[in-house]
């Protein structure tokens, strides 16, 4: 079994020497270093995963200890997926997810082009760039609220400087067109510079020669950056796109703080509803399947997701 | 057994009488905000009387609900004392966080009838109307409004307004005069800034836009059942007047606010107006002292009144708690004391001063009350019309639906009116059905 | 070298780039600045409407951050004339200072919560990463999927069975609680991160370690760990930083006692409104640790945040 190197290195050693390597065998080190994080993980993270689902099948509410726990088979289930505010919250997310990716790959991908010319400096500005998005989203969130503030923010005031737009016209958390954009903007400007990173690793992959060649048969720049750029940094883009789909569909903290989900429900993104299910109106079972349904949505989505960027990276 | 329970009881009495005197070091419970820290100060005076230690759990408003119901819910023992909000006391009595205060209550001659009766029918009693007390009347509060004094004094505002409306400019008796003040203060220009109408609760995500609009729900018609079914909620609920209530303060927030007043409670609320963006404010009347002070709008630049009256009545929300003996404690016999001492008048009257609202009568007639602070009169008439939201065990469920529905017709002009009524009574069948209670 | 070179950029588009990146920079950083910005005004400059660019400085807000306040009256305050500069800043708004606030608690629990759980799972995650790189271990990359797997699911959904578990056990709102559960939720970072870093140490310094008579402990110890030494630290400072940003599992795990800061500051409530300079107060404090290891991290940052996906 684990004939690697212990074997390799005791078969070309003395007797003596082998007995002393193979005092504790590989095998059992192993399961000795992985033992505690596998332990801990089925603790924390397979053991509840296993009662989530169980729960999903009752009518289980943590706030009534006492009261008595009634199996209901799938109910829960056919109730969520009949609810048409679930299905609004899901839109919402949607709709969060999709611009906040848009905006962020396109930004982000801007900046590491420019970056990537390596004018000087350009390392100092790098950092200051990424320093957003290693803050509390929640600091983070709630802060921001003041900031949109028509009258006391500066968000407006900074807008009304670029447009000449009266700044208490218009309010971005208080209008049902402008809340989701709020949320879109917060998240842009907290995780663009992540994408930023990443993309530019991935222009820093590319080796020199590839351009140098191109440039030799009186290639375009412009035809450089479409056929040899954008194609290289495409699985970095991917990743980073994975990297930011997953976190953005798990948001809670900075849209709780910013939002709160209002103007009405417009922002109320899935991890909102689910934590006034769970944790406001104590429908702990409805709300554990509710999770499961999440969790097989992640799942899902994310190993299409993953396929399809192994396609694109063996390309 | 029979035979035992004596000998259980004196022994009780004796393990009782050993730890009162070993002097209990106590917790106490309740929202972090002014009032709670004035508590700190007038509960010294205890800790020197009886010796026992005070220690003070207070969680911020937003959290307050959630913190302390999960506490309560898991059985902790973190708080010995818990001056809970007053929707809690039937989930509380029901499921037995909460010790019953009756026995209590007689063997210390204290009578509920010494408090403000809102009071003690909001804070104290469960079910509803019973003599079942299950707190002590802690901090009395209501919601009233602040406006703008120097604003309306000004000869040149109350000239105008003269004109536009025909009447003098001053301290509304109705609703629908309310909205013609905030409507004439909207957009105007005041010292060089425009300013706003009123600043008015509409916060989605704890209570807020449910403690506003009921000042409105309730004086145009609307009621939580039937008189005689507490539980039969349609055409009471989504009645005529009801609809005309929630379209009133659809039409307030839509003529007469800050822009960006979407997400406001009693903090956000409070800004505008000290800020001096707003004529009027809604708030709880535990703000009112912080007015009185401020720098900005505080003395004579501010005035307070009730709120309004509308077609249908005369009523205010309810906020404000009572003091309850958590059931979970370890030391129920000194936190039984604190309650005992608490409920002194002389206590109560040093409470008032410190800038707690005591709901105790002897402190609120006595004579000078009213002219002791600015606010003290508006603080008596309303506490005389207070109503208040369901106090269910289910509360939590019938209030995120409440604001769900509302914050969607009023901010996020979904719908009509009736529409957000009439899901309302379904939303709230639905919970009374899953609770067997219809 | 590149100077020669043909698809070096020109001084033309250097500048516009440099241009551009700057001013998205300055841009990104005024929010930041308007918050510690804040933490210097006065409560009442923090609401003034329009906004304040300029004011005078003051550590009010610090003040009422670190302290809980009480409205005197006049007589009171006469009676106790303000000693420190502290004092003076309360009592020339009509107030005195009662007591100290809950803030420097709760930042302890955020230091402590923190480092325990960045310990525990580089601990452990070394243990396993150095497993994972160097045996064969069946399953392996199953295992390897499950580790990240718990990094994906929503913390709201997982919350609900922590949140019951730690209830019954009696976990719940301890600091005990909250280190376990954070070090389960970093181990995947821990151990994805430090098995890249362990990769790429050459195997032949272990075999040479192991010719010379060391177990295969000692050669861990004494070879691979120094060797790691930096991948270690950088994946320590991921760990800590997710730990001390985390507020999901914060806020809904935690009350009075193992609460820590990302949960209270928003909740940060003056005596009158919300007191804004004491939120941007404590929000600088919190945001300025981050801040640093951000910029002492600037090497190790991509691979970090990218569970080793990316390496520079």
């Amino acid at each position: 079994m684990s004939e690697t190197l212990v074997d390799r290195a005791a078969s070309a050693t003395p007797q003596r020497i082998s007995r002393r390597i193979r005092g504790l065998s590989d095998r059992a080190i192993a399961w000795i270093f992985i033992g505690p994080t596998v332990i801990l993980l089925l603790a924390v993270n397979i053991f509840p995963l296993i009662w989530t689902i169980y729960l999903s099948f009752t009518n289980y509410r943590a706030n009534r200890p006492g009261a008595e726990v009634e199996w209901v088979g799938l109910r829960n289930y056919q109730r969520i997926l009949n609810d048409p505010e679930i299905w609004q919250t899901m839109q919402a997310t949607a709709h969060f997810v999709f611009w906040t990716l848009f905006f962020q790959v396109l930004i982000g991908f801007a900046l590491a082009w420019l970056i990537n010319q390596k004018f000087r400096g350009n390392d100092l500005w790098t950092t200051i760039i990424v320093l957003p998005m290693m803050l509390s989203p929640a600091v983070v969130g709630n802060f921001w609220t003041f900031l949109y503030q028509p009258q006391i923010g500066i968000f407006n005031y900074i807008v009304t400087f670029f447009t000449g737009a009266d700044p208490t016209s218009f309010s971005m958390i208080g209008d049902v067109r402008l809340a989701p954009w709020s949320i879109v903007i917060v998240d842009t400007w907290m995780w663009t510079p992540f994408v930023m990173l990443i993309c530019l690793a991935g222009l820093r992959s590319i080796p020199e020669s590839i351009y140098e060649a191109a440039e030799c048969d009186r290639a375009s720049k412009w035809r450089q950056f479409w056929t040899i750029t954008v194609p290289m940094v495409l699985p970095f883009l991917m990743l980073a796109v994975l990297f930011r789909g997953i976190e953005n569909f798990k948001m809670f903290d900075l849209v709780v703080q910013l939002t709160g989900g209002g103007p009405g429900s417009t922002t109320e993104v899935t991890s909102i509803n689910l934590k006034r299910e769970a944790f406001e109106k104590w429908r702990t079972g409805y709300s554990s399947a509710y999770a499961v349904i999440l969790f097989v949505t992640v799942f899902g989505l994310a190993s299409i997701y993953v396929k399809a960027l192994n396609r694109v990276k063996n390309r | 057994m029979n035979r035992l329970r004596p000998i259980s009881v004196a022994l009780a009495a004796v393990i009782a009488s050993a730890s009162a005197a070993q002097s209990a070091n106590l917790t106490l419970c309740w929202a972090a905000w002014d009032p709670a820290n004035a508590l700190i100060e007038l509960s010294r005076d205890f800790e020197a009387q009886s010796g026992h230690t005070m220690r003070f759990e207070f969680v911020p408003w937003p959290n307050f609900a959630d913190r302390m119901l999960n506490e309560l819910n898991s059985r902790g023992q973190l708080c010995d004392l818990m001056i809970g909000d007053s929707q809690w006391v039937g989930l509380a009595a029901e499921s037995g966080h909460y010790i019953q205060l009756n026995d209590f209550f007689d063997e210390q001659g204290i009578s509920m009838d010494a408090f403000i009766p809102a009071t003690v029918t909001g804070y104290a009693e469960w079910p509803k109307g019973t003599p079942n007390y299950w707190a002590l009347p802690a901090f009395a509060d209501v919601v009233g409004w602040t406006y703008r004094r120097d604003w309306f004094e000004r000869e040149d505002m109350q000239a105008e307004f003269q004109e536009t409306y025909g009447r003098a400019l001053d301290v509304p008796a109705t609703l629908e005069e309310l909205k013609d003040i905030a409507e004439f203060f909207q957009g105007r220009e005041i010292d060089g800034v425009t300013v706003y109408g009123a600043a008015i609760y509409t916060e989605r995500g704890s209570e807020g836009i449910t403690m506003g609009v009921t000042n409105a729900l309730y004086n145009y018609g609307f009621t939580y059942g039937s008189p005689d079914n507490p539980y039969e909620l349609d055409g009471f609920v989504n009645s005529e007047g009801a609809v005309a209530g929630l379209e009133f303060y659809k039409e307030l927030y839509d003529c007469c606010t800050p822009p960006g007043s979407s997400d406001w409670y009693m903090s956000e609320t409070i800004d505008a107006f000290r800020s001096g963006q707003v004529a009027l404010q809604m708030n709880f009347a535990f703000i009112w002292p912080g007015v009185d002070q401020d720098a900005n709008v505080g003395g004579d630049r501010t005035g307070y009144f009730p709120n309004p009256a509308g077609p249908a009545g005369h009523f205010a929300q309810l906020g404000g708690q009572g003091i309850s003996v958590v059931s979970y404690s370890q030391n129920v016999d000194a936190a039984l004391e604190y309650i005992a001492w608490f409920a002194q008048p002389e206590v109560q009257q040093r409470w008032w001063e410190l800038g707690g609202f005591s709901a105790l009568n002897a402190v609120v007639e006595a004579e000078g009350f009213a002219e002791s602070q600015p606010y003290a009169q508006t603080f008596l008439d309303s506490m005389a019309i207070v109503k208040d939201f369901w106090a269910e065990p289910s509360y939590a469920e019938l209030l995120l639906s409440m604001q769900n529905r509302v914050h969607r017709y009023v901010v996020a002009g979904e719908g009509t009116a009736q529409e957000a009524l009439d899901a309302l009574v379904a939303d709230w069948i639905e919970v009374f059905e899953d609770e067997g209670k219809l | 070298m590149s100077s020669y070179s043909i698809t070096e950029p020109s001084r033309g588009m250097k500048w516009t780039a440099g241009l551009l990146v700057v001013a998205y920079a300055l841009i990104t950083l005024l929010p930041l600045l308007w918050i510690m910005a804040t933490g210097f005004k006065s409560t009442n400059d923090a609401i003034a409407y329009p906004p304040k660019v300029f004011f005078e400085p003051t550590l009010e807000g610090y003040v009422n951050l670190f302290t809980i306040q009480n409205r005197a009256s006049a007589e009171q305050l006469a009676e106790n004339p303000a000693t420190t500069w502290y004092d003076r800043i309360v009592q020339d708004k009509g107030m005195v200072i009662s007591g100290p606030s809950r803030f420097g608690e709760m930042f302890m629990n955020s230091v402590i919560i923190g480092f325990g759980s960045t310990f525990l799972s580089v601990v452990l995650g070394t243990l396993a990463a150095y497993a994972f790189s160097r045996f064969r271990v069946p399953l392996k990359d199953d295992l390897m999927f499950f580790i990240l797997s718990t990094r994906m699911m929503p913390p709201i959904a997982v919350a609900i069975p922590i949140f019951l578990m730690f209830r019954a056990v009696g976990l719940s709102d301890t600091h005990a609680g909250m280190i376990l559960l954070y070090t389960a939720v970093n181990l995947s970072l821990a151990v994805w991160l430090l098995k890249g870093f362990i990769d790429e140490i050459p195997r032949e310094y272990e075999e040479a370690a192991l010719i010379d008579g060391y177990t295969r402990f000692q050669a861990f110890v004494k070879v691979v760990l120094p060797q790691a030494a930096t991948g270690i630290a950088s994946t320590a400072i991921f760990c800590l930083i997710f730990a001390w940003n985390e507020y999901a599992f914060a806020v809904l795990l935690t009350s009075g006692n193992a609460q820590t800061a990302p949960p209270f500051i928003p909740t940060i409530i003056g005596n009158t409104g919300r007191d804004w300079p004491a939120v941007a107060a404590g929000a600088t404090i919190f945001l300025v640790p981050v801040m640093v290891f951000t910029i002492l991290l600037r090497k190790h940052l991509l691979r970090g945040i990218t569970f080793g996906a990316v390496r520079k």
